[in-house]
């Protein structure tokens, strides 16, 4: 009987974490400890039977938020509003507002129905049908699909309104983002010797997803995270935001999310259904494009808005 | 109390954590910390609703499951735009900070 013991560690260590980023004095120590909080995380959905939402938590919620938070933090070191708390009596009173709704929350456990409505089972029964091994990827992609597109369309919003945060005289220049210079360093020999590896194992992961926990999400932060890593390095500069074929990659997910999903009222007669015997190539098309355009807007929007040449 | 239930309260706990930072935190920054503590203890919640409904030989039940997926990303959506809109406000005023700059005394 480890696995109760394993569990109450896990949840100990996750609420430590999590109370150690609110509270920690110095916002960087916060940041830091939000990333490992959000690794930790990760593994509390392993446990949960979650290992698809492990793997995005991990890379998204504590990856590439992470990486956005550091360089965040770091400009902000020494803002001075950043220790000025409010006072004893304001902090009790939030204290118990918090505690009140997590309270409240907790509570809820113990009116949840006997029996949970679950959609497994039906899943399960329709998913041959797709040609996917991968229920999480069978929803996303097939069951739910409207859902996913709009998803992509979110993070092509965000890319735009961190771009339309540019200066005006910038506009039209390359990210913000530039090289740690430090020739000496081990940077650029990670830079030379990781990204084969990544890329392949980027791949990999949207390939293996249909079947398996993965997919071009996943996947996609990894191929984004290796871009990230040879432009720190010194290795490649971001190009220009007006780059055609930097906006042709931006675009191509939702594109042949979009193209396919009107092909759907030409075959089967819907949006976003796939013409029977097909669903399983068309899905592996719409998330090869997928993983090229989120790569590139993760890219992007680690990098920042374009900043011009009087970049800080 | 089950496995899962312990994971029911740690999301709740940490929903209240994330209030707590939310409203206390003096930094912008800091707020967008709780904000997305606030944010992971609700897909925890969420998450334990998806491993009660484990059926058909799965370890929970997909949809919800998919729907954190797609939760997670629109979450990081969202920090990523607040996060340049606090570094331009930076870049403007010499301070990330929301307050009102006291009267009479200029910025350094």
């Amino acid at each position: 009987m480890t696995q109760p013991v394993f569990d109450m560690m896990l949840i100990a260590l996750v609420l430590a974490a999590g109370a150690w980023s609110i509270l920690a004095r110095s916002m960087m120590t916060a940041v830091i400890v939000f990333i490992v909080y959000g690794l930790l995380l990760a593994l509390a959905w392993v446990r949960l039977g979650a290992v698809d939402v492990a793997l995005t938590e991990a890379a998204i919620g504590s990856g590439v938020t992470g990486m956005l938070l550091i360089s965040a933090a770091a400009r902000f070191a020494r803002d001075p509003a950043a220790l000025r708390l409010p006072s004893l009596s304001s902090r009790a009173l939030a204290a118990l507002l918090a505690s009140g709704v997590a309270v409240a929350l907790g509570s809820l456990a113990l009116l949840l129905p006997g029996d949970a409505p679950s959609l497994a089972a039906e899943t399960m029964r329709a998913l041959p049908e797709s040609g996917l091994g991968n229920p999480v990827a069978g929803v996303l992609f097939v069951f739910r699909a409207f859902d996913t597109m709009l998803e992509k369309v979110v993070l092509l919003l965000a890319l735009l309104g961190v771009w339309s945060l540019a200066r005006d005289e910038a506009w039209g220049g390359a990210p913000a983002l530039k090289p740690l210079v430090q020739p000496q360093g081990v940077l650029p020999l990670l830079a030379r010797t990781l990204p084969p590896i990544g890329l392949t194992y980027g791949i990999y992961m949207t390939w293996a997803g249909a079947d398996v926990p993965g997919g071009a999400f996943q996947g996609g932060t990894v191929l984004a995270a290796m871009w990230i890593l040879v432009v720190l390095a010194g290795l490649a500069m971001f190009p220009k935001v007006t780059s055609p074929w930097l906006r042709w990659a931006v675009a191509a997910g939702p594109v042949v999310f979009l193209l396919i999903g009107f092909a759907g009222f030409l075959s089967p007669g819907l949006f976003l259904a796939y013409p029977e015997g097909y669903a399983k190539p068309l899905i592996v098309v719409m998330e090869l494009a997928l993983t090229l355009s989120i790569a590139v807007i993760l890219g992007l929007l680690v990098a920042g808005p374009p900043a011009g040449r009087e970049a800080r | 109390m089950s496995a899962a239930d312990l994971y029911w309260m740690a999301g709740a706990a940490l929903t209240g954590l994330g209030v707590y930072g939310l409203l206390v935190s003096p930094h912008p920054l800091r707020k967008l910390l709780g904000l997305n503590l606030l944010g992971s203890g609700i897909f925890l919640i969420f998450g334990v609703i998806a491993r009660r409904g484990a059926a058909a030989g799965l370890g929970g039940d997909p949809v919800p499951q998919a729907l954190v997926i797609t939760a997670i990303v629109v979450a990081f959506s969202a920090t990523a735009i607040a996060i340049a809109l606090l570094i331009r406000l930076h870049a403007e005023e010499g301070s990330a900070s929301l307050d009102d700059p006291p009267a009479g005394n200029d910025a350094p």
